[in-house]
């Protein structure tokens, strides 16, 4: 028997982390068939559930035609991992897509995770969920602090009242999981559906009768449950009335019951459902929680008297980052970048030596070592540099402190016609444009969305700095960090410009309004943050040995062969000459009209782990080595044409992994097309003036 | 009472609370607001203000949210 659990629950409530828990690395994120809301899936682990026989193998997800996810062969147990929702209300993608999820796809038991430290507003959400008529088991996530805080809860009571198991867990050390599991395969097997409540009384509580009664048969139609449906009418959901199909002499009715009772309470519509809601839990938190004695401020309070204090917050927000850039870059970052590229080093010459020893033909030497290895090594070597700055940013982000950044850069935010949730994905945009793109679902409209994913590559990825640190070595020799630090300003204020001019012609009015939640300050879990290392570092080697070794292999091979397939003697007549020279041109006005910088620049279109590598690959050596700096003066003639390309670099269209997330994400090819291609273009004319002013100045 | 005259969530100077009369805005942003728990009745803490007075900090039914002056305009306190 195959089941599918999904997980729901507020944002930063740990589902997630739950998610990790239960199902190990056998993940799969795919998306929403239709809209861009991330939808992860994944197979239990065997650990979990003792009482099955088989073994949760990864799998993918595969879909058949109509898009449903195809249950895979070994394995008894998928988890759905379900956007990060407050409400079922019908304003926001995130909770349509999610309660269209529950309704429709029927996955045998939905898991409601709740941060148990804020029962009041968790609770809200559980509400709506225990109506949608699907078996539901309650997960009391982050017991461990409720304990801490001599908070008491009563989980009988609360099963009780709420007709669900109610399971305490504390997900960040895997507590309580098995019960968890245990539970809800448990509920899996009875369908057992959660206790009927009657949350409302008075007026609320006759009209919502009453429009019950009304549509229990276009409800029962819809395999709906005629109370659900009723809710939703009451809040004045309007695409659930569409879906219903109700005549409008019913929806005439039901505008009237609705008129007299908002008469009668004095309150409109959907303020009184709300308030029916939280009055609900009130009553029953009442008589089923405790509050420990609280001395003095939390935890939390007393860390935010300094990091969002009126005056020390913008410093520390400064040196924080600073702090970032400096262990990544600085000193730490370069020692163990340094220690690795060694390793790979090492490693090449061992592959290298045992061709030459076992007399294997000279041209696959060749390809092997100066195609291949070259390449790939040049890009590993890097790949430690960019885990440092994903480790940073992911303990700033599993610590609570981005929120408390987004509160911060709210107001600089919305003078670029943005807010302060936007600070994420652009920082993100720091170590891959990939991810961050994908973090701006956490905006709320299409426009904040698109906005932001416009603005995100200009946030110099970590992918280019191997190409930053070759160059500043070989033209800026001592001021390496300047030079960078410049890079990445430029990039900043680009963006900042690019924000302005696209509030004033693009996206007319003002971003979404800032609404967030200020989540509790956590310790990291080594766990976690190790889990996202590790991640991160599969990505970055499958990478290495997919499309850049593909693409180092590609240019050898252009560069190596004519179009006749003979071997060229000199790069003008091999393919890669014949086809940069069409393009090359292009660039003259730049400054860098040269074949390698022009192959460079298209290879770079695949990954910009690739720049550096290509001119490796081009000239023929090794980019760790001290020939390559003299191979960089002789392709970049001056110090200006190398700053030209290196701006270019910055600003140009990004890798096209990020323009596939891109396009999915602004849910518009033409969105992002039209985003890579003012990249390019802004690249090439801010490139071209550096260049021609420089030249003028006589800075060439 | 008219609105401009009324006592609203972004009249509070951080420490002060007030209890919510009603809560106004439009669809999404009212939706929103009742859900994060600003409802008739609750009582609310203005914690703090950002570095240039907006975004605040507030909080409620035990728990910590943002948002702007221009939205906290929008909830009228008794």
């Amino acid at each position: 028997m195959h089941y599918t659990f999904a997980l729901a629950g507020n944002q930063n409530s740990g589902k997630t982390t739950l998610f990790n828990q239960l199902t190990g690395s056998n993940q799969h994120v795919g998306n929403w068939p239709g809209v861009t809301v991330e939808q992860k899936t994944g197979t239990m682990l065997h650990h979990h559930h003792g009482s099955q026989t088989h073994i949760g193998l990864p799998w993918r997800v595969r879909r058949n035609k109509s898009n449903d996810i195809i249950p895979p062969k070994y394995s008894d147990v998928t988890i759905v991992d379900l956007p990060g929702i407050y409400s079922l209300s019908p304003y926001s993608l995130e909770e349509i897509v999610s309660r269209n999820y529950i309704v429709k796809d029927k996955p045998d038991v939905v898991i409601n995770i709740i941060d148990a430290t804020s029962l009041e507003r968790n609770l809200y959400l559980s509400l709506q969920l225990l109506q949608l008529s699907r078996p539901v088991v309650i997960a009391l996530n982050m017991m461990d602090e409720v304990e801490t805080r001599g908070d008491a809860i009563d989980i009988v009571g609360l099963e009780k009242i709420l007709g669900v198991p109610v399971v305490p867990i504390c997900a960040r050390k895997g507590e309580g999981l098995d019960e968890l599991v245990r539970r809800t395969m448990e509920v899996a097997k009875s369908k057992q559906l959660p206790a009927k409540i009657d949350i409302c009384q008075g007026a609320a509580h006759k009209a919502l009768h009453a429009i019950s009664h009304l549509i229990e048969n276009s409800a029962a139609a819809h395999d709906m449950m005629p109370l659900y449906a009723a809710t939703k009418l009451f809040e004045g959901d309007q695409p659930l009335a569409d879906e219903l199909g109700l005549s409008s002499a019913t929806m005439h009715i039901i505008e009237e019951i609705l008129t007299a009772m908002e008469k009668e309470v004095g309150m409109e519509r959907a303020a009184v459902m709300a308030d029916t809601r939280y009055r609900y839990i009130e009553r029953l938190l009442k008589t089923t929680y405790t509050r420990g004695i609280t001395e003095g401020d939390s935890t939390t309070d007393r860390i935010d008297k300094i990091l969002t204090h009126r005056a020390l917050s913008i410093p520390v927000f400064l040196l924080m980052m600073l702090l970032v850039f400096y262990i990544t870059f600085g000193p730490i970052g370069i020692w163990v970048a340094d220690g690795f590229a060694a390793l790979v080093d090492r490693g090449i010459d061992l592959i290298a030596t045992a061709l030459a020893n076992w007399q294997v033909a000279a041209w696959v030497q060749d390809l092997v070592v100066s195609g291949a290895l070259m390449g790939v090594g040049s890009v590993l070597s890097f790949m430690p540099t960019i885990l440092i700055l994903f480790l940073l940013l992911s303990v700033l982000e599993d610590s609570g402190y981005m929120a408390r950044a987004a509160f911060l850069m709210d107001n600089p935010l919305r003078k670029i016609g943005l807010n302060g949730r936007a600070f994420i994905p652009m920082m993100m945009g720091f170590g891959c444009t990939v991810p961050a793109v994908m973090s701006a679902r956490s905006m709320n409209t299409q426009r904040d969305r698109r906005f932001t994913i416009m603005l995100t590559p200009f946030m110099s990825c970590g992918a280019k700095v191997p190409i930053y640190a070759l160059f500043t070595s070989a033209f800026f020799p001592g001021n390496q960090v300047l030079v960078m630090s410049g890079l990445y300003l430029l990039g900043i204020l680009v963006s900042i410009a690019a924000g302005l001019l696209l509030k004033r012609f693009v996206f007319h009015g003002d971003a979404a309004p800032f609404i967030m939640e200020l989540p509790t300050y956590r310790l990291p879990t080594i766990a976690n943050v190790a889990r996202q290392m590790w991640d991160k570092a599969k990505d970055f080697i499958r990478r290495a040995f997919t499309v850049i070794f593909i693409a180092t292999m590609m240019v050898w091979f252009l560069q190596s062969f004519t179009f006749t397939f003979a071997p060229a003697a000199t790069m003008e007549e091999s393919m890669l000459g014949i086809i940069a020279g069409f393009i090359a041109p292009i660039f003259a006005p730049a400054g860098f009209g040269s074949v390698e910088a022009s192959t460079a620049v298209i290879t770079g279109i695949l990954a910009k782990e690739s720049v550096v590598s290509t001119l490796a690959v081009l000239s023929g050596v090794d980019a760790e080595s001290s020939q390559m700096l003299v191979t960089l003066h002789s392709i970049f003639p001056s110090t200006l044409s190398a700053v030209s390309f290196l701006i270019f670099i910055l600003l140009y269209m990004p890798c096209v992994a990020a323009y596939a997330a891109m396009r999915r994400e602004m849910e518009s090819t033409r969105w992002a097309f039209s985003t890579v291609a003012l990249q390019t273009g802004l690249a090439w004319v801010i490139s071209t003036l550096v260049f021609q002013l420089g030249t003028l100045l006589g800075l060439g | 009472m008219t609105p401009d005259a009324a006592h609203t969530l972004a009249d509070l100077r951080p420490g002060e609370s007030g209890i919510v009369q009603s809560v106004g805005g439009e669809d999404a942003l009212h939706r929103h607001l009742l859900d994060m728990g600003i409802t008739p009745g609750v009582k609310i803490l203005l914690q703090k203000t950002a570095p240039m007075g907006d975004p605040i900090e507030i909080h409620l039914r035990g728990y910590a949210l943002t948002l702007r002056l221009d939205d906290a305009r929008k909830i009228i306190l008794r």
